[in-house]
């Protein structure tokens, strides 16, 4: 994940003085995150490991998103709907076969081909016309759900049929392990892929789409391409879900799911698959804060409400302290060690 | 390198945002026995309860009310010498949320059991999760079928009569009072809705015209333009409170007055009224049932010592029937206590549980057995007159498949004179 430069386009020229960083292999990065994780999920107790698990489910999504926005430029509001995709799909599969890896290859399968074809109406549209066009889709989810009642069971849902995993291991644990596995593939694979030609395409695109075009990049097919990518980390990201909660209904994909994911990236810090992790983080740790301080406060409806003003609080602060998120302030922290020395 | 002391820092984060509930939660798990929630002073107990969005509207004052109950127990001595603490979640009636907030009361809060867990649709997602980590899941509050499974899920218990229960005591109804009016139904989109037109359908055949809603979208102008349009006399409602002053408040506004038929969970006056606002006096006439005392009735002594509690230990909050509700499942819980003895742990709890034998505010016995766990056994119709709920005829009991709908003979049971159970 280090080959990415995690600086959106405004804050380039803070670098051109700062000598240049030696680079580590993703790979390196990926091993020892898997290291960390593992011993983790031994000290955790059971409900911690149940979130860690659930932090890894949103790095899938979080750290696909933040390439097609951060590195592509594509503002996507529709990510929490693709989720959905990969949870229903996995879950219709899943409650047919039995097949747990089957089900996940579905999952991804199908959430690609939907954002495939959504990415191929998006390549067209700039701006706030691509944001609406996402709006739209992670709208029509519940309706969807509604409509086809038969097929997705309206509000209720569907619950997943699943094995319990082997004895030895308890269920939370297994789920942590399950989820960072998928995680830290997902994000090597990403981090792989935007190290290479494919990254620079991105970039170019969404600086200056007339150079990149000068250049001899296909636009749009760069754009699907990216659009398709991050819809097939969206779709693990959702089949981990339904497999975390046994269950799957639209009540778990929400609008404001999709909100959410964006503001964790911009606090996490666009583009950056660091800031991808903090994002994840921060979606899981916030709303279990602001619950257990709804909780002190004595209110219990604060509970509900509270998680959105903590939220927006933070991302105010952080675009404040840190433009460029999270995962920008050890760099500014050290330059600011070196402009002083 | 950095960038891995970031992530390493992250990590150590999380580690201790993790032990620093991990101490507080394990004041509840230590103790002298080794029953998960237990200790020789304290009883845990949790609950999922809509407190915020769209079935709050009434169902916000279950959970309090019955946390108001185990006080005054708790003052009055507690269990078994045990203080009962009852843990409130909200989960905003969104089954993804109950998810969440019922791992987090038994992973980490470490409750003893999941008690009136409320909603068809956020329930259902988490029998299975209490199965795996069997823990007594009592008296849910819903009416759904789904709670009666012995075999599949041996530690849930229903309180509601079930759905298709109520619903062929409100077919026999409009049978016996309103027969050959055109019959149809509008339901919540799930089990309680499909439960509840089977009872309906098991009396009276197929109904004219069917429609549903969902609680995500709040607007059930296009199915009550649809009742009007197929000339229905007679409308059922499986609905929530909100769903039920949005049904009759719509009808009232396209000019289609039906009789309204009403499912008890839809159904308190006063929560409905509410919302209803000025369009309250459309309530006049509603048929609905109950199985436990009206909030109106001040001749009733369970009545009488529920609005003494609730006076003393809710902050005399609003007297209306979720209150009633509440409380009467604090009080058949404490029962369950009682009867499980000082020795209390999980299976001798689901033990008393199935013998059964509770005598409570109850107009129907409960029906618990070891092969079936579904809630009360039936419900007496009631008739909104003058803005109050008032009973008629007597108590029905049937079962959710072809038995007959039977009048129940009985007296109701009377409170011990400190309105707390006796062991």
């Amino acid at each position: 994940m280090t080959a990415i430069e995690a600086r959106p386009a405004t804050s380039t020229k803070t670098m051109p003085g700062a000598p240049r960083r030696r680079r580590v292999h993703p790979a390196i990065v990926i091993v020892v995150g898997a290291v960390l994780v593992v011993a983790l999920t031994y000290v955790l107790p059971p409900f911690r490991n149940y979130q860690l698990a659930t932090v890894g489910a949103y790095f899938c999504v979080t750290a696909g998103l933040t390439v097609l926005t951060g590195l592509n430029g594509q503002l996507s509001l529709g990510h929490g709907a693709l989720m959905a995709t990969g949870a229903y799909t996995l879950a219709l599969s899943q409650n047919k076969w039995e097949n747990l890896p089957l089900s996940f290859a579905l999952a991804v399968l199908v959430t690609t081909a939907v954002g495939a074809v959504i990415g191929l109406a998006a390549a067209r549209l700039r701006g706030p016309y691509l944001a609406g066009l996402t709006l739209a889709v992670a709208i029509v989810v519940p309706s969807v759900t509604s409509t086809f009642d038969e097929t997705f069971n309206s509000d209720q849902g569907l619950s997943v049929m699943l094995n319990p995993p082997p004895e030895q291991y308890p269920m939370e644990q297994w789920q942590a392990w399950l989820c960072w596995a998928a995680a830290l593939i997902v994000v090597l694979l990403l981090a792989l892929l935007v190290r290479g030609r494919f990254g620079r395409d991105l970039r170019a695109v969404r600086d200056d789409e007339t150079a990149a075009k000068l250049a001899g990049i296909n636009i749009a097919r760069t754009q699907v391409l990216a659009f398709v990518v991050s819809a097939a980390c969206a779709g693990v990201a959702g089949a981990l879900f339904a497999y975390l909660a046994q269950s799957v209904s639209p009540g778990a994909f929400p609008l404001t799911l999709s909100l959410f994911l964006l503001m964790a990236i911009v606090i996490g810090g666009l583009g950056s698959l660091f800031g991808a992790l903090w994002g994840a983080l921060l979606l899981v740790v916030l709303p279990t804060l602001s619950q257990s301080v709804g909780e002190h406060a004595g209110s219990q409806r604060l509970e509900g409400n509270l998680a959105l003003i903590v939220f927006g609080v933070v991302l105010v602060v952080v675009m404040l302290a840190a433009p460029g998120g999270l995962a920008s302030i050890p760099s500014r922290i050290s330059r600011l060690i070196r402009r002083n020395r | 390198m950095k960038r891995i002391a970031t992530a390493a820092l992250s990590v150590v984060l999380l580690a201790t945002a993790g032990c620093t509930n991990d101490g507080g939660g394990s004041n509840n798990s230590g103790g002298s026995t080794n029953v998960p929630g237990v200790t020789g002073t304290e009883i845990v107990v949790g609950t999922h309860m809509p407190l915020t969005g769209p079935a709050a509207g009434g169902y916000s004052k279950i959970a309090p009310a019955t946390k108001a109950y185990f006080d005054y127990v708790n003052a009055n001595g507690g269990v078994h010498g045990r203080k009962i603490t009852y843990k409130i979640k909200d989960d905003g009636y969104n089954p993804a949320n109950t998810q969440t907030v019922v791992r987090e009361l038994v992973l980490q809060d470490k409750v003893f059991a999941i008690l009136n867990g409320l909603g068809t649709p956020t329930h259902t997602g988490v029998l299975d999760f209490l199965k795996t980590n069997r823990v007594p899941d009592l008296f849910v509050a819903s009416g759904s079928r789904s709670w009666n499974q012995p075999d599949k899920y041996p530690g849930t218990f229903g309180f509601n009569p079930d759905y298709t229960v109520e619903g062929k005591i409100l077919g026999t109804y409009i049978k016996e009072n309103l027969a050959g009016k055109k019959t149809c139904f509008l339901g919540q989109d799930d089990d309680f809705g499909r439960d509840s037109l089977a009872g309906v359908e098991k009396v009276l055949g197929a109904v004219a015209a069917k429609e549903s809603y969902v609680t995500s979208n709040p607007n059930v102008g296009p199915q009550m333009g649809a009742l009007k349009a197929a000339g229905c006399e007679v409308v059922v409602l499986a609905t929530v409170p909100g769903f039920t002053a949005l049904s009759i408040g719509t009808a009232a506004k396209i000019a289609f007055k039906p009789q309204f038929v009403v499912s008890n969970v839809g159904a308190d006056p006063t929560t409905v009224g509410k919302a209803l606002g000025a369009g309250a006096p459309l309530l006049e006439g509603v048929v609905a049932t109950n199985y436990l005392p009206l909030n109106t009735d001040e001749a009733n002594p369970w009545i009488q010592l529920f609005k003494k509690i609730n006076a003393e230990h809710n902050g005399n909050a609003e007297f209306d029937n979720n209150i009633v509700y509440g409380m009467s499942v604090g009080y058949l819980f404490v029962q369950a206590l009682q009867a499980a003895g000082k020795d209390v742990n999980r299976d001798k709890l689901l033990e008393a549980v199935t013998k059964n034998g509770f005598q409570g505010p109850g107009l129907v016995p409960l029906r618990f057995s070891a092969t079936d766990h579904s809630g009360y056994a039936g419900a007496q119709l009631t008739k909104v007159e003058g803005g109050k709920a008032v009973f008629f005829g007597t108590p029905y009991t049937t079962d959710d498949a072809d038995g007959p709908v039977a009048p129940h003979q009985g007296q109701p049971a009377a409170p011990p004179p400190n309105g707390v159970p006796a062991a």
